[in-house]
């Protein structure tokens, strides 16, 4: 039973990681139907960029740990998206309305560009953090097993939280929300009614990487470690995440990353470590066979 | 009921997507060697009827027969592809779907695919070869130039499928049905967005087919001045219902009919005789 | 700027061009702000963390430059562009080849002004200015009008036929040199290795070329295959003691099945679902390779695999008692090199055969039936095509090439081990069938020189390859998204009508 609660405790914080970078890919599928196979990459270079960040107030002599995370919230958040819009604008808009695959080449394309451009600027080393928060509560002890609920795990939770609240604003009481959801039932006919299209689709690029580029610095606290290859295994993951939960579905992204956190964490207690990845592809597999819309997706009538 | 031997038997036909009732319990009947027509208003379900009939739809209840010579097929029971292959049901789309990027003979040839693999020994023979497959593949493109001549394309028949005018595609997909050689030939509003010209040489094709190849032709169709003249018999739907089954002009005369058309506002689609009985009844 | 403007011209719009540039290169510092302006460096007892500013201004101008070059052939000013890049293009091809010309002193000096301290950035730069000076020569030639996207099509797809019409001729020339490789001169081990590995990707890009370029499907783990085929080839030859040439079709068959049992349930998938699912599967296979240890030995890999022999002769310098040799056999003087010429032969064979097996079955029904199913599958079905087993096809035959390609690999290396079956092998295939033009097999030769060889060749362009893989991916699809040399020929013509025609068969009944 105590073990059990630990891997749920872990299984939760992984989730909110997943789900994070799930409804970046679930915005941009809903919108132009296409899989950012790129938006890994992007999760990645949020995490360096938090890593940059950290480094930088450490030799400023910013050691109040609230005001640190505080900044390199704020920094990952502001640079991070960047490269999302520069990614819609550079790689897909010049290939909107062609064919799913000319546009998924390109995002892989992209994918691989990111991943060897950040390990050639960065190094292809793996790159340690200080741990920033430490301790947390223990409880449920018993002689030999403790549940430990870290104040890290707390953070992360709360602000996962706090940040769909305000994502769940942005999107419903916005008008650039509004946009959003118009340009995601139909694009001819939302461009037909007014709405700026291109822009709109921008600012979806924009907020997926917003939530990518927080996944990153989660990550980053949470594991200590990273490198320029993080990007690609957790893009699977979470692209699994989206697809379990209904692509096109913002809540299905949140629901399918907690239980890909949570049969991650699981799996990997109770069966083999080794194999977790298996766990999730075999996942990524099974659900298209036999549930192709998801837990919570709209059915897709084959039109002839 | 339509005159002649039946060839397909629609019963009880249904079709929900989610809460849309898109076709309640339609039953009709084609016959061999004829012309059937559905029509309707927009949103009548005709496609549907067809898409079930052609395995894209799996319907929600119904019985779909073909009497084809080799025996009967229950068409909503077979694989999609199944239906053209082992059936015969041959069928051309709403929005032509011809292979863009290949020649007009490569279409025509494709068509034939199921007897070309036969022949080429599932490939093996093809591989090697074999003048089994020579020859099959000479009689295959035989096959393809006989129905170019039909709709006048031979001299196009290296172009790419997807650069020939709009009415020339409208008439290779057909023939391209016509390749497989089938049973039934199913068309899905073939003379959308010809000019009178062009729909005047696709009735002629379309008779021509009907009385030389002798096979049963089932079309869906909105515009009502190609239907009347060639259809042998009518099926009309609204709202996913049957509202009247007969000859053109029993059709022409039913009062259900005539109701389901004066709802549709665009007049226009009416063909002169129907605005004319229409402004009668007004 | 230049006097030349013609007065129909309308006066250069300066506002939109500095808009436009300083929108692009504000964009362009805000990118390399943070990942190229600062660098973490590994310092004992953690990180450190360096800058690097210059760089980040000197892209920012770059980006500045470049951009308002582009503006300005927009708006119709060839001229100022050319004026400033074929200048700068020929002084900066002058300062890299300036060892050439002048003496190794003069030469250091002048090469201290090349701009940037890395000559692939260096080379980067030449190239772009050369590209500029190229279209504004272009504009200038046709009177300041750009092409549209449609001439542009032609225009390619043009180039597309008349590489392929060439291919005729340069294609036996090709056959040719590749043949007479080992004799010439200039082929010293290096040479001969580097060229043993281009032909496997030459190979394995075909191989690929029937799923992606043929069938449409775009198979992402394309090197799961590579990996059942050198694996199995491996413990085939450890467990059993088998020889190459018996192993490789047991290999090619086992890749077929592993094909045929993934695809089973996967291939009604739609395209996009269809390419992460083969990834996913990609990397289960590497997965599974790396764990169970007491089949495949894990990261430890396998190692002491057999090489292939001449007709049962080996090439080795002294064989176990009793046992013929190669150079004893033709009375050669053992030389290691032979071997290596064998294996070069061996896989040119096999990428011939691949070739051939390609181009005749393109032309046969499943051929065809594979390219009308990327072009549309819902027309397939209504004729009568099945869609799951002729994809299914196209899967297991490009598995099975792959497979074949495999064991060739682990016969050349000897050793054999999880890590040379990551997804960045599947990515650099894929690149090279993409780059060189789906379908097109001729392309598939450019692009595995292009891609393979070139980095090869200079070294220092290797840990920019990966990189340059995926710009290139990138532009094309932008540019043409059909690859480089696309051009599809017709599998069948109409033959001149016999003159006495028989009526065929349904023809009337």
């Amino acid at each position: 039973m105590e073990y059990f609660t630990q891997q749920l405790i872990n299984g939760l914080t992984l989730g909110a990681i997943y789900g994070m970078i799930a409804i970046g890919y679930t915005m941009v599928y809903g919108i132009i139907g296409m899989i950012n196979f790129a938006h890994g990459e992007i999760f990645m270079i949020g995490a360096f960029i938090s890593i940059i960040a950290f480094l930088l107030l450490g030799t400023l002599g910013v050691t109040w740990v609230p005001l640190a995370l505080l900044i390199v919230l704020l920094v990952a958040m502001v640079l991070t998206p960047i490269y999302g819009w520069a990614l819609e604008r550079v790689a897909y808009r010049p290939l909107r309305g062609s064919p799913r695959l000319a546009a998924l080449i390109t995002a892989i394309g992209m994918s691989i560009f990111l991943q060897n451009y950040v390990q050639l600027l960065q190094g292809a080393r793996v790159k340690p953090l200080q741990p920033v928060i430490s301790g947390g509560f223990e409880f449920m002890r018993t002689e030999n097993f403790s549940v430990v609920l870290s104040y890290l795990q707390i953070l992360i939770i709360v602000l996962t939280v706090i940040l769909m609240a305000v994502f769940t604003l942005l999107i419903n009481r916005t008008s650039m929300g509004r946009a959003q959801r118009a340009c995601e039932q139909d694009l001819g006919m939302a461009s037909l009614v007014g709405v700026n299209v291109d822009r709109t689709i921008s600012f979806t690029f924009v907020v997926g990487a917003t939530l990518a580029s927080f996944a990153g610095l989660v990550f980053l606290l949470n594991y200590g470690v990273i490198d320029f290859y993080i990007g690609f295994l957790a893009g699977i993951k979470a692209f699994t995440a989206a697809v379990l939960g209904g692509i096109g579905s913002l809540p299905g992204a949140m629901l399918g990353g907690i239980l890909i956190g949570l049969i991650e964490a699981f799996w990997s207690a109770y069966f083999t470590v080794e194999y977790k990845d298996v766990a999730a592809y075999s996942i990524l597999v099974l659900v298209l066979i036999f549930r192709p819309t998801g837990l919570l997706g709209k059915p897709d009538i084959e039109k002839v | 009921m339509s005159a002649g031997t039946p060839l397909l038997g629609v019963e009880h036909l249904t079709m929900r997507f989610g809460g849309l009732l898109a076709i309640d319990d339609v039953s009709f009947e084609a016959a061999d060697k004829k012309i059937t027509a559905i029509i309707g208003p927009n949103g009548a379900g005709k496609t549907t009827v067809f898409n079930c009939l052609t395995g894209f739809y799996q319907p929600t209840i119904g019985r779909l027969t073909l009497h084809h010579p080799k025996g009967d097929f229950l068409l909503e029971r077979i694989e999609g592809y199944r239906i053209a292959k082992d059936a015969g049901v041959a069928r051309t789309f709403q929005n032509i779907r011809l292979f863009p990027r290949m020649t007009v003979l490569e279409n025509l040839v494709l068509a034939q695919h199921n007897v070309l693999m036969r022949a080429s020994r599932y490939t093996f023979a093809g591989l090697l070869g074999m003048k089994v497959y020579r020859d099959a593949e000479a009689k295959a493109v035989e096959l393809a130039r006989y129905w170019l001549d039909k709709v006048a394309l031979t001299e196009q028949a290296d172009w790419e499928a997807g650069n020939l005018p709009y009415g020339d595609q409208r008439r290779l997909e057909i023939a391209r049905a016509m390749c497989i050689e089938p049973t039934i030939l199913c068309l899905d509003e073939p003379a959308a967005g010809l000019n009178p010209r062009e729909s005047a040489v696709l009735n002629e094709l379309l008779l021509f087919i009907r009385d030389e190849h002798e096979i049963g032709l089932l079309l869906v169709e909105h515009d009502m001045s190609v239907v009347m003249g060639i259809s042998d018999h009518i099926v009309v739907l609204d709202y996913g219902r049957k509202i009247a089954d007969g000859t053109p002009d029993e059709v022409r005369r039913d009062p259900a009919v005539i109701r389901a058309y004066l709802g549709e506002e665009d007049d226009e689609e009416l063909p002169p005789e129907v605005a004319r009985d229409l402004d009668e009844l007004r | 700027m230049a006097g030349e403007t013609s007065a129909d011209h309308t006066p250069i719009d300066a506002q939109e061009l500095f808009k436009e540039a300083g929108a692009t290169a504000l964009v362009v510092f805000a990118l390399c702000f943070s990942l190229v302006g600062f660098k973490t460096e590994d310092v004992p007892g953690g990180l450190d963390i360096i800058t690097r500013f210059d760089d980040v201004l000197v892209a920012t101008a770059l980006a500045f430059i470049g951009r308002a070059a582009l503006v300005l052939l927009r708006q119709g000013y060839p001229l100022p562009v050319l004026a400033t890049a074929l200048p700068v293009t020929i002084l900066l091809i002058v300062l890299h080849f300036s060892d050439a010309v002048f003496s190794t002193d003069t030469a250091a000096v002048l090469k201290r002004f090349l701009p940037f301290g890395a000559p692939v950035i260096d080379w980067l730069v030449t190239i772009l200015a050369a590209v500029f000076a190229i279209r504004a020569a272009i504009a200038r030639q046709r009177a300041g009008s750009t092409m549209t996207t449609e001439e542009r099509e032609k225009a390619m797809d043009r180039i597309g036929a008349r590489v392929q019409r060439a291919a005729r001729i340069l294609g036996p020339l090709i056959l040719g040199f590749a043949i007479i490789l080992p004799f010439l001169p200039m082929a010293d081990r290096r040479i001969l290795d580097i060229a043993i590995l281009v032909v496997t990707y030459i190979m394995l890009g075909w191989g690929l070329n029937i799923v992606v370029g043929l069938a449409g499907l775009l198979d992402l783990g394309y090197v799961a295959f590579y990996a059942v085929g050198a694996y199995s080839y491996a413990l085939l030859a450890q467990h059993y003691d088998l020889g190459f040439w018996v192993c490789l079709p047991f290999a090619g068959l086992m890749a077929a099945t592993a094909g045929i049992i993934l695809g089973f349930p996967v291939l009604r998938l739609r395209g996009d679902y269809l390419a992460i699912v083969t990834l996913g599967f990609g990397e289960m296979i590497r997965i599974i390779l790396l764990n169970w240890y007491e089949f495949t030995k894990g990261p430890d890999g396998l190692s002491g695999i057999p090489r292939p022999t001449f007709f049962g002769l080996p090439f080795t310098r002294s064989p176990p008692e009793g046992v013929e040799t190669f150079h004893s056999f033709f009375n050669l003087a053992y030389s290691p090199t032979d071997r290596i010429i064998f294996l070069y032969y061996v896989i040119l064979v096999m990428a011939l055969a691949t070739n051939l097996f390609t181009l005749r079955i393109r032309k046969l029904p499943v051929g065809r039936a594979w390219e009308a199913l990327r072009e549309d599958e819902i027309a397939c079905r209504s004729l009568g095509i099945n869609p799951r087993n002729t994809k299914l096809t196209a899967f297991s035959i490009g598995a099975m090439f792959g497979g074949f390609g495999g064991s060739f690999f682990a016969t050349r290396q000897g050793f054999i081990s999880p890590e040379s079956f990551t997804f960045i092998e599947s990515a650099v295939i894929l690149a090279i069938v993409v780059l060189g033009g789906m379908g097109s097999q001729i392309g598939v030769v450019f692009a595995a020189i292009l891609l393979i060889g070139l980095p090869e060749i200079f070294r220092e362009l290797h840990q920019y390859r990966m990189l340059a893989f995926g710009a290139a991916m990138v532009l094309i699809m932008v540019w043409r998204p059909q690859g480089l040399l696309a051009h599809r020929e017709p599998t069948l013509h109409l033959p001149e009508r016999p003159p006495d025609a028989p009526r065929v068969a349904g023809a009337a009944k």
